[in-house]
């Protein structure tokens, strides 16, 4: 069996004894015999760090890895650069608890504010949190921020992942909220008939299927009735697109996956959330200020702490007690290894690709089935996406995400021309 | 230091991406107001994080006995499995994934067996969020079996705050009961707070004194009896792991935090990973999908219509559940009660060292943590909790949880874990018996503590009052 209990059988027995005990069971003496576990747990044996490296690897190659991949539909592959790599490992932060001891804690305390500025400026928005655990549930804690004892009602888009719409409806199931899904028409949603009585409304920009929303004539409405508008935007398109204040969001949100982590199967992701000042003291989670010390020297600290759960329990405004900070502080070094510069180049590489791959695609028979402009996804016909993915996954191409209607490409930076034109020519076979 | 903004040279920059070999086109609308991001070298971002990780301490920093978050040694060949290509480059939704199901349905079964459950969901992203999904599960049950009247748990008052902020989130109302003097549930105060409205008990056991309450059994049965449901809040599995299980002790539902117990990395406050599991009767509402195998072939299911539906996109946080699976291979059966048995060994050795010099809020033995109470010495000294857990950080010792649980006064709690060596602790106790030294010699000077920190004591209220919460660029 593998181990990580450093003290030998000898000293075991001198602790034991020099505590009182003459052996481990005495130190169950509260635990009633009839709740005990007499026999051995149904687990097989533990193994040695070489037999679990093996089976770990053996278990990781039962997985396809894609040479290349044209799917997005809320998780997208980006290219992360080596510096994100060995800053995030670092044992430092890697191993270190939520930052409560400001003193010993500088490094992480610091590196959340950071990100906090670094969202900020990406959305726009006064005030950014620490983030949450992600993209969906940052939504989820939005309409939180939003609901009043008199108005429970949201309108939630059909336009947003569809995650998004599930995550949003159990929080507000649970709550006691009215959720009301607004229909799409062409792919971009409706919001005709949306009445002052809302809290607010969930948009997200571009939406599932790829499509640009008018989000400035979507917020005016909303205002002009009173609601609060909730933006879920994806960061690439914060660099080219207006921002998420430019648009008239009141809360920002989003999946903050594509600044820097992998795929992974779905998570660790990161929800990113900002807002205004106005609602900055209903911002759910850990933030981060700037203060100083009794020396005068600068000093950060976790901060608005009155909250949160651990003070005002019952009446917090989010159970959340943790947030990704290692995940926040992977979008750090991401941010800043790009830079102002390399995110403007790969939004604009990822909106030109995926208008060449549809152009191409339309060529070979693919045509869109939604007239607006898109980001870096889009929505084609296709009569049997199944198998067209089968037939793709042979060349190691992972095919698009098959929806309503057909199929959802993505194209970002990773996807060269040469990836480009052999998936357009494997399609067209 | 200095912040990357304060770093940024304007026109510097990594080069990270080829030009692009598509005709380039532009969206219609285009942002207005600049993007302020830093411009920064390789070598600047590599030094500027170096630096910060000088400032942070780590469980590999030193010893770090934070009480109630079981900050144990996080093993190194979990973190290179997770990093495997073959986990990490695996989008969510492709369905040739066996490896990740396999690994997911393998997990299940271990964690059903090691707690007594049925079944197991790892949506939740965390053990608050874990919490909150067990509530729903509650709410469901009730709502399902024409009761939705019963909107009232039942809360000790010894809890983890996100225990009654949780209830509050699923609209049920807290009912908070005081603890009997031994610490443990007060089985006369519970028999008066149940009734027609309870909906169910949340609880930890072992408590946050490090109790365990050896009234468990009669503790679920009052709250089956009157209607309501026990969730068991998994924070301090590390004590009881392999020795007995939630299930058996009369709880519905528990949520686990894989980033205690199970030796995934804290990452600075996430990710972590808080999989729920229940007892079959409630397990048609978890939420996400359910993994079947049908013929050697794995693959996600739909739970149907009772299901709550989902806490978080996608399957939760995978590559946590992969450090922490990694980790059970290693330990094994035998490994697991060893972890536990150990774990208690080593907090009730460090509380023995200290209990002749310190009070210790509840006498005789404790589980995997130890809470003291410096009510007394702050009455005679002047010196708190917080001063001592300060001073604790010039020793190269992460302080312990300070001012927890509510039911203490001046509450220091201790919890060692079972990867700590014998050294470390009698280090650890030699600490703490010199600063009780200090405080007999000179009081005061404990006030000004840490001395060797890159800050001392923080201006928290100034933060709070006048919120600083991003750098101001110039323009």
């Amino acid at each position: 069996m593998g181990s990580y209990i450093p003290s030998t059988d000898e000293q075991k027995r001198e602790m034991l004894e020099k505590a009182g005990y003459s052996c481990f069971d005495d130190l169950y003496h509260d635990v009633p015999e009839e709740l005990k576990l007499h026999g051995e747990l149904n687990l097989e044996s533990g193994k040695s760090e070489l037999e679990v490296r093996k089976i770990m690897k053996n278990l990781s190659n039962e997985n396809t890895v894609y040479s290349s991949i044209f799917r997005g539909a809320g998780a997208y592959c980006h290219y992360i650069p080596s510096i994100v790599k060995s800053v995030v490992t670092k044992e430092e932060f890697v191993t270190a608890y939520t930052p409560y001891q400001a003193e010993i804690s500088q490094g992480v305390l610091q590196s959340i504010f950071e990100y906090q500025t670094m969202i900020c400026e990406l959305t726009g928005m006064d005030v950014s949190n620490a983030s949450v655990y992600d993209g969906a549930v940052a939504a989820a804690e939005a309409v939180s921020m939003c609901i009043t004892p008199k108005k429970k009602k949201v309108y939630v888009s059909k336009g947003v992942h569809p995650d998004t719409m599930k995550v949003v409806k159990t929080y507000s199931w649970a709550y006691g909220n009215e959720v009301i899904e607004l229909g799409l028409k062409d792919g971009l949603t409706d919001a005709e008939g949306i009445s002052e009585d809302a809290a607010c409304i969930v948009l997200q920009q571009p939406n599932y299927y790829g499509l640009i929303e008018d989000v400035h004539a979507l917020a005016a409405k909303a205002h002009e009735k009173g609601i609060q508008v909730i933006l879920s935007m994806n960061p690439f398109a914060m660099c080219l697109l207006p921002s998420p204040a430019e648009y008239g969001a009141d809360i920002a949100v989003g999946e903050g996956q594509p600044l820097g982590m992998p795929l992974s199967y779905g998570g660790p992701y990161l929800g990113f959330m900002a807002t205004t000042q106005k609602l900055m003291r209903k911002l759910p989670g850990r933030i981060v200020g700037e203060t100083v010390d009794h020396d005068g020297r600068k000093a950060y600290v976790l901060t608005l702490q009155a909250r949160e759960q651990h003070i005002r329990r019952e009446k917090a405004s989010s159970n959340i007690c943790s947030n990704e900070a290692l995940c926040a502080l992977t979008a750090s070094v991401y941010l800043a290894a790009m830079g102002p510069e390399g995110m403007k180049e790969a939004a604009v590489q990822c909106y030109s690709k995926a208008h060449y791959l549809a152009s191409e695609l339309e060529k070979a028979g693919f045509g869109r089935i939604y007239q607006g402009d898109f980001f870096h996804e889009f929505v084609t016909a296709c009569d049997d996406p199944e198998a067209l993915n089968e037939k793709l996954a042979v060349k190691g191409i992972l095919g698009g995400m098959p929806v309503e209607g057909g199929i959802l490409w993505c194209c970002t930076e990773l996807n060269s021309k040469e990836e480009i034109d052999t998936l357009v020519q494997e399609v067209s076979k | 230091m200095k912040t990357l903004f304060e770093r940024s040279v304007k026109g510097r920059h990594c080069s990270i991406l080829p030009a692009c070999d598509v005709p380039v086109v532009k969206p219609a609308e285009a942002r207005e107001k600049a993007l302020h991001l830093p411009e920064l070298s390789e070598t600047d971002i590599s030094r500027h994080y170096t630096e910060l990780a000088k400032q942070t301490f780590g469980v590999n920093d030193g010893f770090y006995p934070l009480g109630s978050c079981t900050m144990k040694y996080n093993p190194k060949v979990n973190e290179d499995a997770a990093a495997l290509e073959g986990f990490t480059a695996i989008h969510p939704t492709q369905k040739d994934a066996q490896g990740c199901l396999k690994l997911l349905s393998m997990m299940e079964k271990d964690l059903s067996e090691i707690t007594g459950m049925d079944e197991f969901t790892f949506n939740p992203a965390a053990g608050a969020h874990g919490e909150l999904t067990g509530l729903m599960l509650i709410k469901r049950y009730h709502e399902l079996h024409g009761t939705p009247e019963r909107n009232k748990i039942i809360v000790p008052d010894s809890a983890h705050g996100t225990n009654p902020a949780s209830s509050s989130m699923c609209g049920f109302t807290v009912i908070n009961i005081p603890s009997s003097e031994d610490g443990c549930v007060d089985l006369e105060e519970l028999r008066k707070a149940v009734g027609d409205d309870t909906a169910g008990l949340m609880l930890t056991n072992p408590n946050t004194l490090g109790i365990f309450d050896k009234n468990i059994k009669a503790i679920t049965d009052i709250v089956h009896e009157a209607g309501g449901l026990c969730y068991y809040d998994g924070a301090n599995l590390n004590a009881i792991m392999g020795i007995a299980r939630p299930g058996d002790m009369g709880f519905d539902c528990i949520h686990l935090n894989l980033h205690k117990s199970f030796s995934t990395p804290h990452g600075g406050g996430g990710p972590g990973s808080g999989p729920v599991g229940c007892k079959s009767f409630l397990a048609n509402y978890l939420p996400g999908e359910r993994i079947t195998v049908k013929d050697g072939v794995y693959a996600w299911s739909e739970r149907g219509s009772e299901s709550i539906g989902k806490v978080r996109g996608f399957h939760g946080n995978f590559l946590v559940v992969v450090k922490a699976f990694t980790y059970l291979l290693t330990l094994g059966k035998e490994g697991v009660p060893e972890v536990a048995k150990n774990a208690v060994l080593n907090a009730n050795y460090l509380k023995h060292l200290l209990e002749d010099t310190y009070d210790v809020a509840k006498p005789g033995t404790c589980m995997h943590e130890f809470v003291l109470t410096l009510e007394n010495l702050k009455k005679e000294t002047g010196v708190s909790a917080m001063d001592v857990a300060k001073a604790l950080q010039d020793y190269g010792i992460h302080p312990p949880t300070m001012y927890f649980p509510l039911n203490v006064h001046e509450a220091l709690m201790v919890e060692p874990t079972e990867t700590e060596s014998k050294e470390t602790l009698d280090q650890a106790a030699a600490a703490f018996l010199d600063i009780y030294k200090t405080i007999q010699e000179n009081p005061e000077s404990l006030h000004e503590t840490p001395h060797n920190s890159p800050i001392g004591r923080p201006d928290e209220v100034n933060a709070a009052r006048h919120p600083k919460l991003r750098y101001h660029f110039d323009d």
